[in-house]
């Protein structure tokens, strides 16, 4: 794979039973740019998503990651917390899993939980509190302080989460994400739910974390008006296969995207797509 | 004015379903004790099935129920929806808040001065310990519970093997007490870990099930390896701890006698106090400041979403064997103490009822507060030693106060959860967002 590629899947396939859910799927994204997936319902978008964060393991194929160093990992064959604590690989949830009772600042502290294991000598130093252990976790505030910043929820950090509006639990979400310096961020539908002022408000925040932070980013979309504004590629399934892939304006003007977006009816087909120019 | 009109309202409207309610209820009394109460039957004197009616009976009780219902429906229309806002007024309810700031230091004060203010009463310094031991579990219990989210029903399990360790180490070897201590718990955290891998797979109802026959099993390895345990005769003449090597007794060696003042058997059991108080305040400050350490965090996290700890990667496997290992050290702890105390222990002390108290005192004092399960472990024993006078009917009693409890705190004495780490100010979260986890 080349050196600009963060993540290449390789003719990937899972099946569940007799289901195929994907079948040989190949794409490849690229290191800081923003690579979207996008499908009708029930494409294996987020089936897609589960094999390369681990939560699946692929029936076939091969999923490559190549970190910045050069370092290929082959994330199939890593599972569950590794590919998030080895690989680097940070994800959200279709329906958002924040830890409701915990508060705004302690669900980012969380995320920085491998960093701070460390740092606390697993748990020896920090028992007796060490001067160490207190450092980093002056440095782990800090950065989940940044990133509460940047999420516009700073006067909220000492509250639940579980209590935050939809739209804030989402950034917060997207926040937690970053808090463990991931190399790729997988977001799973992140504009679902959000009104128009809240999701251009979602773009300029991933735009501003591929241009400031050269975080790659991979997302699985269904609004139109995100995926077309901040995408640098994009890959269109369907069926669990590709059916198209390439800059939001080739996507867009594809007939075969069209039709499998919205049926036979291209003339409507089309007056969506417009519309999310 | 609004209210009182549509109270009106829903009374003009509830007297026929008023009469409805009353009247399905005299109906289903009226089937239940036509044949309870209406038809007695009776052994003749050859042996014969004699019976006779008593329809008088029955129809006193159908009225009374009919009556009963209709005074219990009025009563509901006038007190309102049942639950917390309505059974506790607001007055007391600030009051109570007001207290509670300063109930863990007075109660810790309280409880250092329990053998100068008791020092005649043995009765009392007794319950105090047991007490102190249940403390000392419950926060241990909490842990896997209240923190981590993981049902354990076979808590028991760690406390036996702390006391079991201590027992034969002590008896077979002659190691003092201060080595057997650790050493307890280290094996019961041990045992914690073994059984943690095979089953930490499971969750929710599994988990609880398996942690269930897990206590059995070790009752049960007691009861049978009689070389080694003693079978169900126990293991007696356990040593008694020394104060640091100066044992507590009427030699010329013991402490009365080197400090020069007179003997009493009270020596022993204030210092069992107080090791004991030590020993629960050891765990006390070790679950507060894991807590506060990514660890303790990770637990909490575990029981709020595993899922997402997964995709933040965090080892869940490993984070939950170090609380199940964390919680079984100090069962391990509380279970050489209790050994050391009795002099004697047998599997009788290790039964299911020692699982399902220690797990109800953490219910009831609600799931991951320290306070709250200091407070339920003192209402669960010392209540229940306070009811004794009421003999037979006391389980009843106890009963009651545990649904009204319920009723007026479902999740528990103290249900609410105090953040780990602040940017401003600690908000206590309410109870209806902490998670109870699920396996």
């Amino acid at each position: 794979m080349s050196r600009d590629q963060i993540l290449e899947v390789d003719r990937l396939t899972m099946r569940f039973g007799g289901i195929v859910a994907v079948q040989d799927l190949s794409f490849a994204a690229e290191r800081k740019k923003i690579t979207a997936l996008i499908g009708p319902n029930g494409a294996g978008k987020t089936t897609v998503f589960n094999c390369i964060t681990g939560f699946y393991k692929p029936s076939g194929g091969a999923i490559r990651l190549s970190h910045d160093d050069g370092k290929v990992i082959a994330l199939e064959r890593l599972n569950d917390f590794r590919i998030a604590k080895q690989a680097k690989v940070a994800r959200t949830f279709q329906n958002i899993r924040l830890f409701p009772g915990m508060t705004a600042l302690e669900n980012l502290m969380v995320a920085q939980h491998n960093a701070l294991m460390r740092a606390s000598g697993f748990t020896l130093l920090g028992l007796i509190g060490a001067p160490v252990y207190r450092d980093a976790e002056k440095r782990a505030i800090d950065l989940a302080t940044d990133w509460l910043k940047r999420v516009n929820l700073l006067d909220r950090a000492d509250d639940a989460a579980g209590n935050f509006a939809y739209g804030d639990q989402r950034r917060l979400e997207i926040a937690r994400a970053m808090c463990t310096e991931p190399a790729l961020l997988c977001l799973d539908e992140p504009a679902a739910g959000l009104n128009a002022r809240e999701s251009a408000a979602l773009s300029e925040l991933l735009l501003s974390i591929r241009n400031e932070l050269g975080t790659s980013i991979l997302l699985i979309e269904h609004d139109m008006s995100v995926v077309m504004e901040i995408s640098d590629h994009i890959v269109v399934m369907d069926h669990g296969v590709k059916i198209s892939e390439g800059s939001p304006r080739e996507v867009r003007d594809d007939p075969k995207v069209i039709a499998a977006y919205l049926g036979t009816d291209e003339e409507e087909a089309a007056a969506v797509m417009e519309s999310g120019s | 004015m609004k209210t009182s009109s549509s109270n009106t309202a829903k009374a003009a409207s509830g007297i026929p379903a008023l009469l409805k309610t009353a009247g399905f209820n005299a109906l289903i009394a009226l089937v239940l004790f036509s044949l309870m109460v209406g038809v007695r039957t009776e052994a003749g004197s050859d042996g014969q099935l004699t019976y006779w009616t008593r329809f008088g009976e029955v129809a006193s009780l159908v009225a009374a129920v009919f009556g009963g219902s209709i005074v219990l429906e009025l009563l509901k229309q006038w007190i309102g929806p049942s639950g917390a806002e309505k059974l506790v007024p607001p007055a007391v309810r600030s009051g109570m808040s007001f207290v509670g700031s300063y109930l863990a230091p007075a109660l810790l004060i309280f409880t250092l001065l329990v053998p100068v203010i008791f020092y005649d009463q043995r009765y009392i310094l007794d319950l105090a310990i047991l007490v102190l031991t249940y403390v000392m579990l419950g926060w241990g219990l909490n842990v896997v519970v209240g923190l981590a989210g993981l049902l354990d029903l076979g808590y028991v399990a760690f406390y036996a093997v702390g006391a079991y360790s201590y027992a034969l180490l002590a008896t077979n070897f002659g190691w003092s007490f201060w080595i057997c201590l650790p050493l307890a718990g280290v094996l019961a955290a041990f045992w914690g870990v073994l059984l943690g891998f095979p089953v930490l797979r499971l969750r929710g109802d599994y988990l609880a099930i398996v942690t269930l026959a897990f206590g059995e099993i070790i009752r049960l390895v007691i009861i049978n390896w009689q070389d080694l345990t003693g079978g169900p005769n126990g293991v007696s003449s356990i040593p008694r701890p020394s104060f640091f090597g100066i044992p507590l007794d009427n030699s010329d060696n013991g402490l009365a006698a080197r400090l020069g003042i007179e003997y009493s058997p009270t020596h022993r059991i204030i210092f069992l106090f107080y090791l004991i108080l030590a020993l629960a305040l050891l765990t006390n400050w070790v679950t507060i400041r894991l807590r506060r350490l990514p660890i303790g965090r990770a637990w909490e996290a575990l029981r709020e979403d595993e899922v997402a700890c997964r995709a933040l990667g965090i080892n869940t496997t490993t984070t939950k064997l170090t609380a199940f290992a964390t919680g079984a050290m100090f069962g391990g702890f509380a279970g050489a103490f209790f050994a050391t105390r009795q002099g004697f222990i047998s599997p009788e002390s290790f039964t299911f009822q020692e699982s399902a108290l220690v797990l109800a005192i953490v219910v009831l004092g609600g799931m991951g507060s320290q306070l709250g399960v200091a407070l339920a472990a003192l209402a669960m024993i010392g209540g229940f030693e306070l009811f004794r006078s009421l003999e037979s009917y006391r389980m009843l009693v106890f009963g009651m106060a545990m649904v009204l409890i319920m009723i007026w705190r479902p999740r528990g004495l103290i249900g609410h959860r105090a953040p780990t780490v602040y940017l401003t100010k600690a908000h206590a979260i309410s109870s209806d967002l902490v998670k109870e986890g699920h396996g």
